[in-house]
């Protein structure tokens, strides 16, 4: 376990990088697109699931500051991370979501399971 | 020379699109410019937005799944209708698939019910619907496809943004 988390280290370089994923010590910064549906849904999930695995974050921060819009798409996302990294004790937090996107994550109650701070 | 018949708006329009998930965002975005000249607020334009956006996704990967995929005729493209009536002040909206229909609709419009949690649905498609438009009636026949009419009354909400 420990032998194939140093070589996923190693072999980080080697994957395809993207700006908007970001790792701060134990967690992971995701920076959620202007618009966040079904389309890009599928990309993120996968990216942050791949990050999830190869830096074993705790931790997941979803940033919407650039969303402007959001379907349950999003919310898949989120309870789907929350799945993953709960069952190792981690947090998902919401950060910057204007007052639609808590709205809509209200409606889920997913205040009730995420952090929601601005 | 101008008349003055426009007291009552009436309009109509009508789309076909592949059953690709990038016409997600070309659906709504459609639906959005059309309503314009009921000069609708931002608040509403999202509501329209999200609802449409709910129903086309449910189309593209519920109507037409893998096992929908498998076992049709070649021939047949997925494409999915999206029809938009304005009346007075009324929007409705219908989105109609070929596709592989509904078995159980009450079940389906549970919210949190997904046949699809493998691929991280939420299970909230049509509860949003219901959530952000006035009126929701889904029809389907396993095999046939499912139609989806949506209808919202604009102008009931105010200009401006509730304080918080």
């Amino acid at each position: 376990m420990f032998v194939l988390f140093f070589y996923n280290k190693l072999t980080f370089g080697g994957m395809d990088m993207d700006e908007n994923f970001k790792v701060i010590e134990n967690y992971l910064m995701v920076r959620m697109p202007e618009e966040v549906d079904h389309h890009k849904s599928v990309y993120i999930s996968k990216t942050a699931d791949d990050y999830i695995m190869r830096e074993g974050v705790g931790n997941v921060v979803f940033d919407f500051e650039d969303t402007r819009f959001m379907d349950s798409s999003g919310i898949g996302i989120i309870i789907g991370r929350y799945k993953k990294i709960s069952y190792f004790g981690g947090k998902v937090f919401a950060v910057n979501a204007d007052t639609r996107i808590k709205r809509t994550l209200m409606i889920c109650g997913l205040h009730k399971v995420i952090e929601i701070m601005e | 020379m101008e008349t003055r018949n426009d007291t009552v708006l009436k309009n109509e329009m009508e789309i076909t699109f592949d059953a690709i998930s990038v016409n997600e965002a070309f659906a709504r975005v459609a639906v959005a410019a059309f309503v314009t000249p009921l000069n609708p607020t931002m608040e509403e334009i999202s509501d329209i937005k999200t609802a449409v956006s709910e129903a086309v996704t449910n189309a593209i990967i519920h109507g037409y799944d893998v096992e929908y995929d498998r076992g049709r005729r070649r021939e047949e493209k997925n494409q999915v209708y999206l029809h938009c009536t304005i009346e007075d002040d009324v929007l409705e909206v219908e989105v109609k698939d070929t596709g592989k229909g509904i078995e159980n609709i009450e079940q389906a419009m549970e919210p949190l019910y997904t046949t699809k949690p493998e691929l991280d649905r939420s299970g909230m498609g049509f509860a949003f619907m219901e959530a952000f438009m006035d009126d929701l009636e889904v029809e389907s026949a396993p095999g046939w496809g499912t139609v989806v009419v949506m209808k919202k009354k604009l102008g009931t909400t105010s200009w401006l943004e509730p304080e918080e």
